[in-house]
């Protein structure tokens, strides 16, 4: 996958109407689950509901939300961990690319620190995961730290926009 | 609840996200075979059981301007992991919070935390804040905001 500088740039927040970013604010954690949600949207917020699925639909189709729908529970099977590891910066461009080519893979991402590269491995059980932190430290000569959850403090709310 | 066989269709047909119709759980239904019922009792199951964190409009940060992502990390003594790691993790501008192993000598850090912001110097700012308000003048922490994105997938159901 590419890095994110080829993405367009999208939506100031600043230039949402306030019907959008009540949209927004008020629906990440539930959706009505009645047959018509959006219409009961739109009269919880003073609107029509060709309104509301015109907004989502612009937005969704801008990429400022990503879909209108669930947010899973990981799932309790398999294994998974958060790793980190210390790359020269001139080799940062290849080492992101040999860990991001694994399958395993879902986050890979640059921190602006010494170790500056940050990765989630996830498979189905704990041999994989080891294996390909095992490969990936191998690639990079460095010592890969593995840190992976102990315990959860968050409960996924959404987020407050404004 | 536990998630059996039959419910497979239903998760492959909601985890895309919801068709921006006005009965988008008729739509689904039609399309696995169930009734919209079904389907609307069959997500409220989920969502009560935990199985679905939440559900509604899942915004992208990154593409609304929240562009300076930061992990934040602090060293936190064992007898006060659990009070700081819940007043973290409930406040408003915290969007995971988690506890990892601390890696001596090179990573002394068992308290994770996510902040996005709009720049850098909010992010450092909310630091700062969350440090005065929630009591943690004596924790070390470091700010790792982000750089490249070089690779993000949503953690998929199946």
């Amino acid at each position: 996958m590419l890095a994110e500088t080829l993405q367009p740039e999208f939506a100031d927040p600043e230039a949402l109407t306030d019907l959008e970013k009540r949209l927004l604010n008020e629906y990440q954690q539930g959706l009505p689950l009645s047959p018509t949600p959006f219409a009961d949207m739109a009269e919880h917020l003073g609107t029509t509901e060709a309104e509301v699925l015109r907004i989502l639909d612009d937005m969704q189709q801008q990429g400022v939300i990503s879909r209108v729908g669930p947010v899973f529970k990981p799932k309790q099977a398999g294994a998974s961990t958060l790793a980190a590891v210390a790359v020269a910066p001139e080799e940062l461009d290849a080492v992101a690319a040999f860990i991001s080519a694994f399958d395993e893979v879902n986050h890979n991402y640059e921190r602006l620190h010494r170790l500056n590269l940050w990765f989630v491995v996830t498979a189905s059980d704990q041999q994989r995961v080891d294996q390909v932190l095992a490969e990936i430290e191998a690639h990079c000569g460095q010592p890969v730290l593995v840190l992976p959850l102990l315990k959860h403090f968050h409960i996924d709310l959404g987020f407050p926009l404004w | 609840m536990v998630i059996s066989d039959r419910d497979h269709p239903l998760i492959a047909a909601i985890q895309g996200g919801l068709p921006l119709v006005s009965r988008p759980y008729a739509d689904l239904a039609r399309r696995i075979g169930w009734s919209e019922e079904q389907v609307i009792n069959r997500i409220g199951e989920m969502q009560r059981s935990g199985i679905i964190k939440r559900f509604g409009v899942i915004v992208r940060h990154h593409e609304l301007g929240y562009r300076a992502n930061a992990m934040v990390v602090w060293d936190v003594p064992e007898q006060r992991l659990d009070e700081v790691g819940s007043t973290l993790g409930d406040h408003p501008c915290v969007t995971l919070c988690y506890q990892r192993p601390r890696r001596l000598p090179d990573w002394p850090y068992n308290l994770f935390s996510m902040i996005h912001g709009r720049s850098r110097e909010q992010v450092s700012a909310q630091v700062k804040q969350l440090v005065r308000e929630l009591g943690l003048d004596g924790i070390p922490h470091e700010i790792l905001f982000s750089g490249q994105r070089f690779k993000q997938r949503g953690a998929r159901y199946q």
